[in-house]
């Protein structure tokens, strides 16, 4: 089998992969980052994000030979080494932008990408660029809180509870 | 999936004797379609061949009035790159899939595939786009020949499109809401000496160029000249989503909002 090294939160890594394998079983199977989640396996669903030499990507929709010599960001790699959450984070814990947890990873991902070249996202922004990631449990109105928070925004309209 | 032979291409060259020697291999642009395909084994290819090595095949080259991008682009750079150029399709490239899809997914993987509700076949029928192969070069009118089928050859390798820079473009597009893919999209495209107007995910014989409506435009540039037009529902997709004569309906619709963003202000 062929042998697949990238660079993956800063750390180079390999291992062997078929050409089947995809970036999100790699991750997952043969580096053990299980923080990349794999909800759908069918590109809908955006729980396995992660970023590819500065992109978000759908890593179930990519083969993990093609990511030969490419940097990689996974979920693991947002909080800094002492454990202290990325901004994204700590925004989706203080705005409670998660229930069960599952499509988090993604939407975090998705999120760091938005607010990189989006620093300050209108809700609509926000809208159109969680549009590959999904949700069932929130209703969507504490991640956008999130982002808005995590954006040193005001929550305007949204800071309610009702 | 199937197991495959993985193999990226540092040329076109190298990619098409791959092709040449082995009639089962397969090229791989972005995989955004190709990858769930053979998910469900409808795909199952002895090789892929990765053109997204393949500098040759990237990025945007504007010359005059004409603006040719490589096949191994990727939606988001075509959103991103071609704002200040051919607005139009960036706002087209911005609205495919989803941010993830538009960073991995070209817009040669695209036209290759010429799914019936793509969006980028409408762009390149509409504005009379050139298709640029490693063997020849093929207008959009000879191209798009049918649901999944084009003029390329067994081997032939889509390396880059090139469009003809409309005056102002539109593409409008009315999603199905589940799938967001284009339950009926169209593109309006004006020239000095003509308009183009395609339609997509309303035929079963796939991307199309709606004659009469260009006709009309061509006459009178407003959302009147096409409001009071139809066309006929006989081979219009019907689905549990809308039938043929919603379809139907949809293209003079559509086709009249594009004119209306094209000239209100």
């Amino acid at each position: 089998m062929p042998m697949v090294t990238m660079t993956v939160n800063g750390q180079p890594r390999s291992a062997e992969a078929e050409g089947r394998t995809l970036l999100s079983q790699f991750l997952r199977e043969a580096l053990g980052l299980t923080g990349t989640h794999v909800g759908c396996d069918t590109s809908q669903c955006g729980c396995c994000i992660v970023e590819v030499d500065g992109r978000a990507v759908k890593s179930c929709a990519m083969l993990a030979q093609e990511a030969e010599g490419a940097r990689i960001t996974t979920i693991e790699g947002q909080a800094a080494e002492d454990g202290t959450m990325s901004k994204v984070q700590a925004a989706f814990v203080q705005e409670q932008g998660l229930q069960c947890g599952f499509c988090t990873p993604g939407m975090v991902m998705s999120v760091t990408e938005l607010l990189r070249h989006t620093p300050k996202p209108s809700i609509d922004e926000i809208k159109h660029h969680l549009e590959g990631n999904i949700c069932r449990c929130t209703g969507y109105r504490n991640i956008i809180k999130a982002v808005l928070v995590a954006s040193d925004q005001p929550l305007g309209a949204l800071a309610s509870d009702h | 999936m199937h197991n495959f032979e993985f193999i990226r291409a540092t040329s076109v060259a190298e990619a098409a004797e791959i092709l040449r020697d082995d009639p089962e291999a397969g090229l791989l642009s972005g995989g955004q379609t190709l990858l769930p395909t053979m998910k469900q084994r409808l795909a199952a290819p002895s090789k892929l061949v990765s053109l997204t090595a393949i500098e040759a095949l990237k990025g945007l080259s504007q010359e005059g009035d004409s603006l040719t991008i490589g096949g191994a682009t990727t939606h988001a750079e075509v959103a991103e790159r071609a704002v200040g150029i051919f607005p139009g399709l960036a706002s087209l490239a911005g609205r495919i899939g989803d941010p993830a899809v538009r960073n991995r997914g070209t817009i040669g993987g695209s036209l290759a595939n010429n799914d019936p509700a793509a969006c980028y076949p409408a762009a390149a029928l509409a504005c009379g786009a050139m298709m640029v192969t490693d063997r020849r070069e093929i207008p959009a009118d000879d191209y798009f020949l049918g649901v999944f089928e084009t003029a390329l050859q067994d081997g032939e390798i889509l390396t880059a499109v090139r469009f003809p820079i409309p005056e102002a473009a539109c593409y409008q597009k009315f999603i199905q809401p589940a799938s967001r893919f284009s339950m009926v999209a169209v593109f309006v495209a004006r020239f000095a000496d003509r308009v183009g107007v395609a339609v997509t995910g309303a035929s079963e014989d796939g991307v199309f160029r709606w004659a009469e409506g260009e006709a009309a435009l061509g006459a009178a540039f407003t959302p009147d000249a096409v409001q009071g037009l139809s066309l006929p529902e006989t081979g219009m997709i019907t689905d549990s989503f809308g039938t043929g004569a919603f379809r139907a309906h949809l293209i003079p619709v559509l086709t009249a909002r594009a004119v209306t963003s094209l000239t209100a202000g």
